[in-house]
Parts: C-alpha cells; structure tokens; sequence
C-alpha cells in the first residue's frame, strides 16, 4: 500500500479520483459521502435513540433540500445564461453560413440583365408577342394573371379570404365575455359605445381626401389592363380609403354603408363570379368552343374580354379584406 | 444609373439592419415603411411599374398600418410611459 | 470574384436582406420584431424573382396598343409571379399580427422566453 501524501484530501488528484469514481453531480457526492461516512451513533445501542434517529433524518432532508434549491437555482439562471448565449453564436453562425452559401449560388448564375439566360423562354415570348391578339390587354402582366394564367389569381383571392376569415375568429369580440378583463386591456377597450374624440383638422382634411382617393382607386381598378395598376393595388388604394373615412369619421358613420355583411355579401359574389366566370372560358376553350366574349379594340376600356370584370372582381375583394384586417384589429369587429 | 442603383440598394440593407438592431418597435416600424418605399423605387428601376405601384400600396401602406394599429393595441408605444407603468403594476 | 459579384448586385443584395430577415427572426426576443424579420424575408426574395426578368436594354411590358415585339419587352412572368406574392405576404403578416394580440391579452408580455416559461408552467397569472 503507498504512502499517502500529507495534502491528500485537498488535493487535485483526490479530486481527479473522486471524479473519475462518482462523477461531478453535487447530488451524487453528497449522498456518497453521506453512506460512507460511519454513523456517529447505531440506533439500537443508545437509549433515546430514537429521537436521535428521527432528527438525523430529518436534518438530512433539510440538506437534500438544500442542495436541490442550489441544483435549481444555477439550471435557471447560469444554465439559462448559458443556453442563450450558445443559442446566439449559433444562429449568428447559420446566418453567415447561409449567406455565403447562397452567394455561392448566386456566383455561379447567368449574368445578371442578360438576353440569353434560361428564365427568357418560348413562354414568355408567346405571352408577349401573342398577347394582345388573344387576350386583347394592352398591359401584358395583367393580361397574363388576369387571362393566361387566372386560376392562380383565384387561389390568391381565396387566400385573402380565409386570412380575413382567420384573423376574424382570431380577434372578434366575443359578446358573452365582455366583461372579463383581459391582461393587458385598458376599459376603453372593452367599451363598445366608447369613441374616441374626433380631431377636426383630421376631420377636414378626409372630407377633402377621401372622395379623390376613392376616384383614384377605381380609375386605377378599371384601367388594368391598359396601364400599370389592376385589381390588386386599385383594391389596396379602395381599402386605404375606407380606413381614412373610418379613422376620421367614426365607426357609427362607416356602418352606414359598410358592415360585416357587406364584406361577406360583397366577397363571396365576387368569388363566385370570378369561378363561374373562368369556368365558363376554361370549358368553352378546353373543348375547342368559341367563348362568345368579344375582345374589342385594344386601348379602350371596354375591351379584353372578361379582364375588366374579373379586374373589378378583385378589386373588390382586395379592397374589403384590408378594410376587415383594419377594422378588426381596431375593435374586433367590422 | 448603376451610381443609383448602388444606392438604392445599400440604403435598404442599412434600413433593414437599421430595423433588426433598435430597440424602439416604433421606429422599426416607421424603417420598415422606408425600406417598403425604397423597394418601390426599385421595382421602377426594374421596369416593373405594376410591382411598384401595388408594393407601395400594400407594403408602405397596409402592412404598415395594420403594425401600428397592433403596437396601438398592445401599448407598445410609449407615449405616456407614467401612465403605462401605472397600469401594468 | 468580385468582378462577378458586381455584376450580380440585385441577387447579392436579395441574399445579404434574407440573411438579415433570417437572423432578425431568429435572434430576437421580441414577437413583433420577428414578423418584421419574416417581412423582411419575403420581400427580399421578391426582389430576387423580378430581378430573374430583367433584360438589360428593354422596357416595361405595357405596349402602346401596336402589337409589341419579343425584342422590346423584359420578361412579363417573374412579375406576374412576385404580385400575388405580394398580396399573400400581407395576409400572411395579418394574420401573425392577429397571433400577436392574441397571446399578449393571454400572456401579458410579448418576450417569447416568458411566453414559454409561463406556458409551460400551466399559465399562473
């Protein structure tokens, strides 16, 4: 057997030893060296041993506790500190790891602007050379998502549909629970008579806007196909409009013309068109038939066939689905 | 033209690490109706004009409306900072 | 390779925006920076579609009522493509922004960590 040397119990290689044998949980060693430890006193032997016995046990769930509370608090707060500190370096190195790797990519693309990459194809030549004839739209982009490929023109307005539907269920005042605060509500919130003040110079300033915006907006719905615009942005226009008049004017003064069923009436027919509309060109066309929808003269706006409706169509839709996002987050309800 | 096109686009890489690096949402939301308005001149440059009139309709316009209406609602704009601290204690 | 990465200056400054979206989206703590990052996200790949269609030399695709030749126009389909992007990208963040409301009038704070913590705890107020 070696010799022990003086400095054994406190130095590194007891450590490296005690390490290497019952690992580094405090929880673990504490419990070891609890068991190995001779107890001070054997139950049977002492008279009255048995309230020695009960306080020993219970000053050992005292430090069990103890050690537990230390094993926590560290996990929430160092432990805590620690994930997040790793969590960041680690997005930071994704990051720049994506980056460079789809700069990479980008490297080894065709020139940037040039005549003769891959996307420039008999696609996009037919669009532009036959469009006018087929289509009879003078603006070519619009006579493609409006004519060519219109089916995905209606996915984007059922989109907008069952988003608005979402954000409905999501943030619609529910009548029965009106009278539970919620965290973070101020009472002004939950008031449904409740105005706020209306600033006149606001005021003033819509009564003149308001009617020019709304001019813009359909001239630019109903110049889609000749110019740049269509139903999307005529639609974002409308919309802004209506938010205008109901910031300024109140909610009391917009539900005179605009309500919820307004939206649902005005959304769903326009969807309805939209399909029956297609169908329609999409049976006679598939079949070989003549649709009986004549084209016009291209440059007025009474031509190209069924664009104008359908530019109408999503304009409408377009410009009820923000007013309903606006409306319900302002109030939950439109 | 490169001249502007250059500056174009580093304006909208400043504006969008301008927006991921304040604290003040805010201000991000005011940066991110530039950056949507920026983009906008972009699309023109690209000869896009029907992008360009519905990104500034929707992008600068919708998107950014519907933040502030959300900060209204969940009073992160710190107007009247008293009166929010009162409240939320 | 600089050289050649001046000449790709729309794509390069599409991927440096997602990458600047991407880690605002990861990083932050705050949800309402996070829609900002994926918004950020969105239009920077928009800007990396329409810049597919550019040709270098010719216009926009609106004719003047004459029949427009193939060698004026810059390609029509990237655009087509990047509009109903554009529109679903808003509903997209309405709807987060719906989330957001939601979970602050349940949770009170808007810091995704203690969002978490309270979850898990089984939501003590």
């Amino acid at each position: 057997m070696s010799r022990k040397a003086e400095n054994w119990d406190t130095s590194w290689q007891k450590r490296a030893a005690d390490w290497l044998r019952d690992g580094t949980d405090a929880l673990d060693r504490a419990m070891i060296s609890e068991m190995t430890e001779a107890p001070a006193v054997a139950p049977e032997d002492v008279p009255g041993a048995a309230d020695v016995f009960e306080k020993k046990v219970h000053e050992d769930q005292q430090k069990e506790k103890a050690i537990y509370q230390t094993l926590h608090e560290r996990t929430m707060t160092r432990g805590l500190h620690h994930a997040r500190v790793l969590y960041r370096v680690l997005s930071i190195l994704v990051c720049i790891g994506i980056i460079l790797s789809l700069l990479h990519a980008v490297i080894e693309m065709p020139v940037f602007g040039s005549p003769d990459s891959p996307v420039v194809n008999d696609v996009s030549r037919r669009y532009i050379e036959d469009g006018l004839k087929e289509t009879g739209a003078v603006n070519i982009v619009a006579g493609m998502i409006l004519d060519y490929r219109a089916f995905d023109t209606l996915g984007e307005s059922t989109v907008l549909f069952i988003a608005s539907c979402a954000v409905m269920i999501l943030l619609r005042r529910d009548r029965k629970r009106d009278g539970m605060m919620e965290k973070g509500s101020l009472p002004e919130d939950r008031d449904i008579i409740y105005e706020p003040h209306f600033d006149p110079i606001l005021q003033k300033s819509a009564a003149f806007l308001t009617p020019v915006i709304l001019l813009f907006g359909v001239y630019v719905v109903l110049n889609g196909h000749l110019s740049p615009g269509g139903g999307f942005s005529g639609g974002a226009i409308l919309g802004a409009a209506l938010m205008l008049f109901r910031n300024a004017y109140g909610v009391k003064n917009t539900r005179r013309f605009f309500t919820g069923r307004t939206f649902t009436t005005v959304v769903f027919l326009a969807l309805l068109f939209y399909a029956g509309a297609k169908s329609y060109v999409f049976y006679t066309g598939g079949n070989g038939l003549e649709s009986g929808i004549p084209l016009g003269t291209p440059g007025a706006i009474l031509s190209s066939g069924l664009i104008l409706p359908l530019d109408i169509c999503v304009g409408a839709i377009v410009s009820c689905t923000m007013y309903t996002f606006f409306a319900l987050f302002r109030r939950g309800e439109v | 033209m490169t001249f502007l096109t250059w500056l174009l686009l580093g304006f909208l890489i400043v504006c969008a690490l301008s927006v991921a690096l304040t604290k003040n949402l805010l201000t991000s939301v005011i940066i991110l109706m530039s950056y949507s308005l920026i983009m906008s001149v972009i699309w023109i440059l690209l000869q896009s004009p029907d992008l360009a009139i519905t990104e500034a309709a929707v992008g600068a316009g919708i998107t950014s409306v519907l933040f502030f209406v959300t900060l209204k609602r969940i009073h992160a704009i710190d107007e009247d900072r008293k009166d929010q601290d009162e409240q939320k204690s | 390779m600089s050289a050649s990465l001046a000449d790709h200056i729309y794509e390069v400054a599409s991927v440096i925006l997602f990458g600047i979206g991407f880690t605002t989206l990861l990083l932050d703590r705050n949800l309402i920076k996070k829609i900002i990052g994926m918004n950020i996200m969105d239009t920077s790949v928009y800007l990396f579609l329409a810049s597919m269609g550019y040709i270098s030399g010719r216009s926009a695709p609106i004719g003047d009522g004459t029949a427009p030749s193939a060698e004026n126009i810059i390609n029509p389909v990237p655009a087509g493509l990047v509009l109903t992007g554009i529109v679903v990208s808003v509903s997209v963040t309405a709807l987060m922004l719906a989330l957001t409301i939601r979970l602050y009038h349940r949770y009170g704070t808007l810091d995704i960590d203690q969002i978490v913590t309270l979850a898990r705890k089984g939501d003590e107020p």
